[in-house]
């Protein structure tokens, strides 16, 4: 069933708009399409020199799932070091993958999107717009 | 009538509401029924063999071209099988293109699918021919105002969508048609989408190239028709290389085999053609001022319902004037994915996205639509279960 997807945690993710919208001035920034569905995300952070990301702001033209993804990304790196982005890439990874694990925090909320193949790369799209900017 | 028409549908359960026949439309017994018949009692490669599966599914396909052209009311010898509308469309593209010279010119429009578009595109790079494009009105038709002023002595083809797969509009065949003579021009229509919805009459069309797909016309997929004037593919250079569309083959230069047979290279799809053979026969017998009246009438339920539902703006005719039954929408701060999951589990199958038409959506604005596409067998309860359907979405996601 689809409704399982479109539960309250994953409803409330999508309407929290904190990192909502570009950043004045970024250090970093990535846009990054999907192909199938003209969907478009792009990530800015403001880095500190010791790799602490400062702020981040996501500006999304998607989905309730791929709003949703890039909130949650974004309560996961904000005012953390590179490892944050490297532990929500292997949360989301699990979660994805139908796994159950305490360690996958906030992305829990994605577990149902598991079994609706045509709906992964929604959720995936936010880390891949952010991939190069923590890589960078 | 429509209901006993959908029982010829196995998987038209009561619990699905499939509107999404545009993407790829249902299979009737009588095609399950002739692709099976051929799958377990004559199958064998055609035109390769003397032994007597072998002779009975060249005879089966040859058989399957006769049906197609007898549906469009055209010889056999000018229907080429391809794999599909847009295998039909890059065989124009290149084997048409290659007759043409550095500074002719194609001229498109905004609203084509990407089948119809990206060929052409890959010629211009290839081979420096020009590319125009009709604009597109606020209606989500062709506009073509301004056809006159783009079409001069160096266009040498005008290839346009004969219905839109997102807007539904009907192009006027006829002004393209005698515009284009004027300038020498000759017309291609892609008619993925004005297929499904009727018979054809190609020779009075008065188009010198026609395209579609199999499963948009209840056939199965992996099969599509070209169909073009015998003078065109007989000039036309082939398309791809191999077994059965050559005449002599020598080690370092070959001779081709008389249209069709010249653009079939290698094994075709046998089966699925044999499918569309059935489809065509089959659609020959229905009664069709009565689908197009009930598709037309179902039509104007999901207008009037869309038109009625606060926030929801329709990419296309808001009349059924020339235009057929796959309505597009957006609704104001929802994604066309999440209401198609939702619909899903109200039991609708609609299509999200910017269904290959990027730049139609750009030039409105929008980054994808949701669209619900009407067939022969769609009937009162399926409008039904997209408004239940639609109630849900707006429940929760607004
Ligand atoms: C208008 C139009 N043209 C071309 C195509 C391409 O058809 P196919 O993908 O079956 O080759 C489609 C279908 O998707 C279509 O709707």
């Amino acid at each position: 069933m689809s409704d399982a997807l479109y539960h309250d945690a994953i409803l409330a993710l999508a309407k929290d708009r904190r990192h909502a919208g570009r950043l004045d001035a970024p250090t970093h920034s990535h846009t990054s399409d999907n192909p199938l569905c003209g969907d478009r995300v792009t990530i800015d952070i403001e880095r500190a020199s010791d790799g602490t990301v400062r702020r981040i702001g996501h500006f999304v033209r998607g989905c309730v799932l791929c709003q949703a993804a890039a909130a949650a990304l974004a309560a996961s790196v904000e005012g953390r070091g590179p490892a944050a982005f490297a532990a929500a890439e292997s949360a989301l990874a699990r979660v994805l993958a139908g796994q159950n694990d305490p360690e996958n925090g906030v992305w829990a909320a994605f577990l149902p999107v598991a079994r609706h193949t045509s709906r992964l790369d929604c959720v995936r799209l936010p880390l891949v717009a952010a991939k190069p900017v923590f890589e960078a | 009538m429509t209901q006993a028409l959908r029982s010829q549908f196995p998987i038209l359960t009561p619990s699905l509401a499939y509107l999404d026949s545009a993407a790829t439309a249902q299979m009737p017994l009588a095609v399950l029924d002739a692709v099976r018949a051929f799958e377990t009692s004559s199958r064998a490669n055609v035109k390769r063999g003397v032994h007597r599966l072998a002779e009975a599914a060249t005879d089966a396909y040859a058989a399957a071209r006769s049906d197609v052209a007898a549906y469009l009311g055209v010889p056999p010898s000018e229907i080429v099988f391809t794999s599909g509308c847009t295998a039909a469309l890059n065989l124009v593209a290149h084997s048409f293109g290659a007759l043409m010279k550095p500074g002719d010119a194609v001229l498109l429009s905004a609203l084509e699918h990407h089948s119809n578009l990206v060929p052409w595109q890959m010629l211009a790079a290839r081979s420096g021919i020009e590319l125009r494009f009709l604009d597109v009105d606020a209606e989500g038709r062709i506009d073509l105002s301004a056809l006159e002023t783009k079409l001069d002595a160096r266009v040498k083809l005008v290839s346009l969508a004969h219905v839109s797969n997102v807007t539904g509009s009907v192009l006027d065949v006829a002004s393209v048609v005698a515009t284009a003579a004027k300038v020498g021009a000759r017309v291609l229509l892609d008619g993925a989408q004005r297929a499904p919805h009727g018979p054809l009459d190609l020779k009075t069309l008065g188009v010198d190239f026609y395209a579609f797909g199999g499963h948009k016309v209840f056939a199965p997929h992996g099969v599509g028709v070209l169909w073009a004037r015998r003078e065109l593919l007989d000039a036309m250079p082939p398309f791809l290389g191999g077994g059965e569309m050559i005449a002599q083959v020598e080690l370092a230069h070959s001779t081709w085999a008389a249209a069709p047979a010249k653009f079939e290279a290698g094994t075709p799809p046998i089966g699925a053609a044999i499918g569309l053979g059935a489809a065509c026969r089959w659609l020959g017998t229905l009664p069709w001022a009565e689908i197009a009246a009930t598709e037309a009438r179902l039509c104007q339920r999901l207008l009037d319902g869309l038109a009625a539902t606060p926030g929801v703006r329709v990419l296309g005719p808001q009349s059924l004037q020339a235009r057929a039954p796959v309505v597009s929408f957006a609704l104001e701060g929802t994604h066309p994915h999440d209401i198609c999951q939702i619909m899903d589990s109200a039991g609708v199958a609609l299509r999200g996205g910017h269904h290959c038409a990027q730049p139609l959506h750009k030039r409105f604005d929008l980054a994808g639509t949701t669209r619900a596409s009407l067939a022969l067998y769609s009937d009162d309860s399926d409008i039904d279960a997209f408004f239940a359907g639609l109630s849900k979405v707006r429940k929760i996601l607004l």
